[in-house]
């Protein structure tokens, strides 16, 4: 780091400025300066909700599209997310004490048998990045443990990765047993993983295949708002 | 002292890899969920059919059943006190069946990935990685392996911890690495900065190239990325037989026998020494592969319409190579 970066004192900016930099910042993965320029909005009175929306998912939103397009790889984007999870564990109190809309809820989980978990921990943190809650259920996980979570957890997505051909099939034997128990339609359920393709999500039920982190986001919010709309229709 | 790989390197023009072994033992019954590495002491007779199948198809090199055989990975079935055993019988199973194949067959001892990110991302260490990977390189060389095969890597730091461990050992080694985003590994290692990592390293393996990844035209343009970085050392190709589709509950791929044979003389016309396949390539594909290595002449480097044409589009436009046309990180205005 040369001497010129420590001169940028996030203080003096405006606050338009200071949102593009912490965007910068993010994308750099710069945990400190982050949690400073959350702190320093809440200073100058932002919402929790409006810090989270405008420049933390912002930032993120940037980070996402740039690893979907091959510049920025799995190490920049853990470190992108490892500095947003600084911001937002500043944030998250605030935001549950200002009642602040919640876009939805994913129990996220590797499948029984695989112990891969790079893929799924970064499917969690861009979608934590663009204000969905994550319940993390980690590796190995068998359908009574993604089942009893999503109801425990009142969930509106089930979130389900494999990295092996020996572990993918798993996945339709989960679907399978929500809709023997007539609760797959409570559920948008997005699949993912190295050896899985589209073709793979529509022959075993699930409503959507998400290549990368990124189109898990869009895919999730998309079909939120379309659930949302069946709903008040 | 010359390891087998050597010597028949050394002897020929191409050596034969094997195909799957995941897909393999799928079909034999392995239920989704199992560890393939326990079959080594509840089915031996299937790990040695196994075997069999890329031996009867001709292979030259057949790789262990051990690629998930690490502390890390085997914890998660509660059996990370048996690292040394299921490497070990992995390997003597290999070793009989290649003693019994009346011609010299490599057993190649499988060392997949921990699983786990390396320091300073991830949590895991150089220093526990390189005994992580020691002893599983200990329990295949005491079974018999001739030479240890670091497959499926991402992130350079795992690749050196590896390399390192096997140096411990006093193995002789084989490595490559999964190509499998916009032509970079995961990790973001492209082509020419592997040949880059594997030419600084104390301890070099015999061959190094690329396996699994998404589909053989990717691998094909990796093969050619290793190829423009001009390195003396043998490049390994071992592409998946098509993509994986779902069919009657199980997992095939749509590679046929026909198109892998393509897929070797593609291969070994960018450059590959050592061809084999990955997952969903079987017994039939590795016969098509090496009755087409044997019958039809080398031809000159494919460029990318020639491989497009034969094995169909590549999964990205770029190869993370090129320079001038690769999309560039963001301007950042600390850097300003």
């Amino acid at each position: 780091m040369s001497d010129e970066e420590d001169d940028l004192i996030l203080s003096e900016l405006n606050d338009e400025e200071l949102v593009l930099q912490m965007m910068d910042d993010l994308y750099d993965g710069m945990k400190a300066e982050i949690e400073e320029g959350v702190n320093i909005l809440l200073e100058r009175k932002w919402t929790p909700y409006d810090i989270l929306t405008k420049s933390l998912v912002e930032g993120m939103a940037i980070v996402g599209v740039d690893f979907r397009d091959g510049i920025l790889f799995v190490p920049e984007v853990l470190l992108a997310a490892g500095a947003m999870k600084g911001g937002m564990a500043i944030l998250k109190p605030l935001l549950i004490e200002t009642g602040a809309p919640r876009l939805g809820k994913m129990v996220i989980g590797t499948v029984k048998g695989d112990i891969h978990d790079i893929g799924k921990n970064l499917v969690g943190m861009m979608m934590e990045g663009a204000g969905f809650e994550i319940h993390d259920l980690g590796i190995n996980n068998s359908l009574e443990e993604y089942i009893g979570a999503l109801e425990s957890e009142g969930a509106d997505i089930l979130g389900m990765s494999a990295l092996l051909t020996t572990t993918m099939p798993y996945m339709k034997v989960v679907i399978d047993t929500l809709v023997e128990q007539g609760k797959r339609d409570d559920y948008i359920v997005l699949v993912g993983g190295a050896p899985l393709n589209e073709e793979f999500g529509k022959a075993i039920g699930a409503d959507a295949y998400c290549r990368d982190a990124a189109v898990t986001v869009e895919t999730a919010k998309e079909l939120m708002a379309k659930k949302h709309n069946q709903l008040s229709a | 002292m010359t390891d087998l790989l050597s010597e028949l390197l050394a002897e020929r023009d191409w050596l034969l890899g094997d195909g799957a072994t995941g897909t393999t033992l799928f079909n034999m019954g392995l239920e989704a969920g199992e560890a393939p590495e326990i079959w080594n002491e509840t089915h031996p007779d299937r790990i040695r059919a196994l075997y069999d199948g890329a031996i009867n198809a001709g292979s030259d090199i057949f790789l262990t059943n051990s690629f998930g055989g690490n502390f890390s990975r085997l914890k998660l079935h509660d059996r990370q006190n048996d690292v040394f055993t299921l490497n070990r019988i992995a390997a003597e199973i290999g070793r009989e069946a290649a003693d019994a194949a009346g011609r010299k067959i490599v057993v190649a001892g499988s060392v997949g990935p921990t699983g786990e990110i390396m320091e300073p991302v991830g949590e895991l260490s150089f220093d526990s990685a390189v005994e992580i990977f020691e002893e599983q390189a200990k329990g295949l060389m005491e079974g018999g392996a001739d030479v240890l095969w670091l497959e499926t890597i991402s992130a350079p730091e795992e690749y050196k911890a590896a390399a390192k461990a096997f140096q411990n050992v006093g193995a002789p080694w084989v490595g490559t690495m999964s190509f499998d985003t916009a032509g970079r590994t995961m990790m973001g290692v492209t082509a020419t900065d592997m040949v880059a990592m594997v030419e600084g390293l104390e301890n070099k393996p015999i061959a190094f190239g690329a396996n699994c990844g998404v589909g053989a035209s990717d691998l094909l343009r990796t093969l050619i990325g290793f190829g423009k970085a001009n390195t003396s050392i043998p490049v390994v190709s071992k592409g998946n037989a098509g993509i994986p589709k779902y069919v009657h509950g199980h997992i095939h791929y749509d590679g046929t026998p026909e198109l892998m044979g393509e897929y070797a003389l593609l291969a070994r016309d960018a450059g590959a020494k050592i061809i084999g396949g990955c997952c969903g390539t079987l017994p039939e594909h590795l016969v098509a592969m090496k009755a087409a290595l044997e019958s039809r002449p080398r031809g000159p480097v494919p460029d990318a319409d020639t491989i497009r044409a034969t094995l169909g589009e590549f999964s990205s436009d770029s190869d993370g190579l090129d320079a001038g046309t690769a999309p560039k990180r963001r301007n950042r205005r600390r850097d300003a």
